[in-house]
Parts: C-alpha cells; sequence; structure tokens
C-alpha cells in the first residue's frame, strides 16, 4: 500500500469537502437547469432567449474559466451592488460560495437542454388529458410532467453528475481545501508529488465508481414499469 | 466597462489563443492516434486484450483531468530513474507536459466514441466483406475502420471541443494559454469582468468556428446525405 506519511486523515476531510461541493452545486444547477428549461419552452420570447443564451453561452466556455471568474468577478459585483446601498466594506466571497455558484451555473446549463428535450419526449396527450381532468398548469408540471422528466433525464443527468464531480478538483485552485488542495499541501511537505496525487487519483476513482454504481441503480428504480427495448 | 484595457489585452489574448489552438489540435491528433489500436483491442473478443483499453479509459475518464496532469509534471519528477533519463528535458517542459497529458486524456474519450462507433457498422456490411474473402485485416483497413470514422466524426467533434475546453487547465501549469494570459492580465489590472468576458469571447468563437469546421467536414464525407434534388413536374 501506499506510504500516506499521515496525512490520510487530511485527504479524508478533503474528499469531505469535494464531496459537500458536489452536492451543494448539484443542488443549485438541478434548480437553475429546470429554471433554464422553462424559460426555453416559455410562450413569452424574451424568455427563451434568456434560456437559450444562457446555456449556448455557457456550454461555450471553459469551466475553468467560469470558475475563475465567478470566485475573482463575484466580490467586485456584490461590492458593486453594496454600494449602492451605502456599504462601502471589502466583501470576501468564500471559494466554496464562489465554487458552488460556478459549478451549480454550469450544471444547470447543460441541465436545462437535458430537462427541455425530456420535457418536449413526454407525449402532449397526457398533459391535455390531465387538463382535462380539471388540473391546473401547476399541478399537470408536478404531478404529470415532472415524475417523468426524472426518469427520461436521468441517465444524462448521471453523465452531467460525474462530470460536476471531476469539475470539483478546478476549485482547488481558488483556495478551497478540497482534495486537491489537500493533496497538493501534503506534497509540499513531503515532496512525492507522485504518490500523493496517485492517491487521489484513487480517491477520485473510487468516488465516480460509487457513483456509477449509485446511478445505474437508480435508473433501473426510475424505469420499474418501463419495458426495456429490445437490443 | 473599461474600453482601453480591453484593447490592451487584445495582443495577449491573441497569443494565448496561438497556445491554446496548438496544445488541442496537437493533443486531438495524437489521441485519435492512439485511440484506434485501442479501440480495436477494446472490441476484441479475448477477454485479456480488451481489459487494458477498459482500464485505461476507467482511469482516464474516472479521474479529473487537474490530477492527471498533476501527476504528469510534478508526480513524474519523484522519481531518480526519470530525472537521470533522455526524456527529462522534455518532461521538465510545462509545454510538453500539457501536451502529453491532454493526448492521454483525450485518447481514453476516443476510443469509447470509436468502440461505439465500431460497433454502430452493420453486421450486414461485415459478412458481406467476409463473403467476398476478405481477411480481418482487411476488412478493418477498408471497411470497418472507414465506416467508424464516418461514423464518429459527430462525436469527435464534441471532444475536440470538450479538449479545447479543458486545455484552460493547462494555466495551472505556467502556461500562458488563453486563460494563462487572462489571469496574468487581471493580476496587473483588477478588472475581473473586463478580462474573464474578453478571454471568454475568445474561447467562444474558437467554439464557433470549430463546430462549423466540423460540420463542414461532415458534410464532405456524407455525399449520400445531401438533400434529394426535387424534381416538380
Amino acid at each position: 500500500m501506499i506510504d500516506l506519511h499521515g496525512f490520510g486523515a487530511q485527504l479524508l476531510a478533503g474528499t469531505i469537502v469535494t464531496l459537500q461541493l458536489t452536492l451543494a452545486a448539484l443542488i443549485l444547477g438541478l434548480i437553475l437547469g429546470l429554471l433554464g428549461a422553462t424559460a426555453k419552452l416559455s410562450q413569452t420570447t424574451p424568455f427563451r432567449w434568456l434560456g437559450d443564451g444562457y446555456s449556448t453561452l455557457v456550454r461555450g466556455l471553459p469551466e475553468f474559466l467560469v470558475v475563475l471568474s465567478f470566485y475573482f468577478g463575484a466580490s467586485q459585483a456584490l461590492m458593486a451592488v453594496a454600494s449602492k446601498f451605502g456599504y462601502r466594506e471589502y466583501i470576501d466571497v468564500s471559494a466554496f460560495a464562489a465554487g458552488t455558484a460556478a459549478l451549480g451555473f454550469i450544471f444547470g446549463a447543460y441541465a436545462s437542454e437535458l430537462f427541455r428535450g425530456s420535457i418536449i419526449a413526454i407525449p402532449k396527450g397526457q398533459a391535455e388529458a390531465a387538463r382535462a381532468l380539471g388540473m391546473s398548469t401547476r399541478q399537470t408540471f408536478l404531478r404529470i410532467t415532472l415524475p417523468q422528466v426524472w426518469r427520461i433525464a436521468l441517465p444524462g443527468l448521471g453523465n452531467l453528475f460525474m462530470i460536476l464531480m471531476k469539475d470539483t478538483a478546478l476549485v482547488s485552485v481558488v483556495g478551497l481545501e478540497e482534495l486537491m488542495r489537500v493533496t497538493a499541501f501534503a506534497v509540499g511537505r513531503t515532496k512525492e508529488p507522485f504518490t500523493f496525487y496517485l492517491a487521489a487519483a484513487v480517491i477520485y476513482l473510487i468516488l465516480t465508481s460509487i457513483a456509477s454504481y449509485g446511478l445505474r441503480r437508480l435508473e433501473k428504480r426510475a424505469s420499474l414499469g418501463i419495458r426495456e427495448l429490445a437490443s | 466597462m473599461n474600453g482601453q484595457a480591453i484593447l490592451d489585452m487584445l495582443p495577449l489574448l491573441a497569443e494565448g489563443a496561438l497556445l491554446t489552438l496548438q496544445l488541442v489540435f496537437l493533443s486531438a491528433f495524437v489521441g485519435l492516434c492512439l485511440a484506434v489500436p485501442m479501440a480495436i483491442a477494446r472490441v476484441s473478443k479475448n477477454p485479456w486484450v480488451s481489459l487494458w483499453p477498459r482500464l485505461y479509459v476507467f482511469f482516464f475518464r474516472g479521474t479529473p483531468l487537474l490530477v492527471q496532469l498533476f501527476l504528469v509534471y510534478y508526480g513524474l519528477g519523484q522519481f531518480e530513474a526519470v530525472r537521470e533519463s533522455l526524456v527529462w528535458p522534455v518532461l521538465r517542459d510545462a509545454y510538453w507536459c500539457a501536451a502529453i497529458t491532454f493526448s492521454l486524456h483525450t485518447a481514453g474519450y476516443i476510443t469509447e466514441i470509436l468502440r461505439g462507433a465500431i460497433q454502430t457498422v452493420p453486421t450486414g456490411e461485415i459478412e458481406a466483406a467476409r463473403a467476398i474473402g476478405m481477411n480481418p485485416s482487411q476488412i478493418y483497413k477498408s471497411i470497418l475502420l472507414p465506416r467508424a470514422f464516418r461514423i464518429a466524426l459527430p462525436a469527435y467533434g464534441n471532444e475536440l471541443i470538450l479538449m479545447l475546453k479543458a486545455s484552460a487547465l493547462a494555466s495551472t501549469i505556467t502556461l500562458l494559454d488563453i486563460t494563462g494570459m487572462a489571469r496574468t492580465v487581471y493580476a496587473k489590472n483588477y478588472l475581473p469582468v473586463e478580462t474573464f468576458v474578453t478571454a471568454g469571447a475568445f474561447y467562444l468563437v474558437i467554439t464557433y468556428v470549430l463546430t462549423h469546421l466540423i460540420r463542414f467536414l461532415e458534410k464532405h464525407l456524407h455525399p449520400d446525405r445531401k438533400e434529394p434534388v426535387v424534381i416538380i413536374g
């Protein structure tokens, strides 16, 4: 086994921060994705522009650049807003908050395309039937559309989740004490870069393997009662 | 918005764009060359042959690119044997470390793309090739691979775009690509909005050009998919 020179506990702590960041960004991303998909399918043209612009723009930008812009741009933007209200102190945005916002923003852009596709994939007759039964638009969305969107979008969301998990490493560059940062710290102390980066790689591999196993289980569960296509 | 600051950084970012494009095309080409034999091994019926590309893909798709980059750039220097070998001048150079890591990384993804494409080639075509007496290497050379490349082209284009975006990580090992340039410019002018938005615009333009390039290639390679001529009589 690899000798970690007593840095095992720190690596574990870093892994936990990585997981926290992943979950926080996931939640934000899912919300932004649903909002984006709603905007894309909206009857109002400016909303459609906004939704399309959001995903087109973000999907063309490097994730790393988005993380950097959020981290360095957020405090300036917040201070500009705060100064309007007479607050002139320096506002420091934590790396965790900026990282969550940036990764959630990216996840949302991809998820909005996915959700849009899934919503369209649901036969129109179902929504019409719900209407005919007297359900409101909101009820139709929550009871008929959303549960099915979940099933259709799940494989795609799974891929996005794995990408998100690996993208959390980018936030280490702006100083969040997650797995990569802790590893770099251990490297600085022990002068054994290969050992520690390999250890980090193994931890990421374990995380992504667990995630992919869990996602397969979830997909099976979400598709209960759906006939599988003959392959 | 500070217009003058943006004008000042344009030449620097353009210089960075050159490095970004170099890295992307180099790694996309080397990655493809590595991926072809791996994809062929991956579809092999012999489990001992398909195991190796499987493990390779598992590692490169399951870990962040940043870890892979640091493993090559910082990690390899840990070993005396590497530091005293002939390849050390190459491995000490951030540019080559980035090029090597990106190539290996994208090769993992392209292997999976090609595997999917090879498996999509209709069985009938392979049976037909066998029926007229082609041997396996002939089938690969003149039926399977040409077909697979055409099938894989859109996915390869996507991978090219993903690689373009991933190449921003080169700036973490001191390289001055678009992102690297943006970071140095920001360190001097402290204008995050102007700097990063301009850098983002560079990426968007490159993405736009690349997508259209791929689309053009796709059309070129699929003359059979041209719109049929409609004769109104």
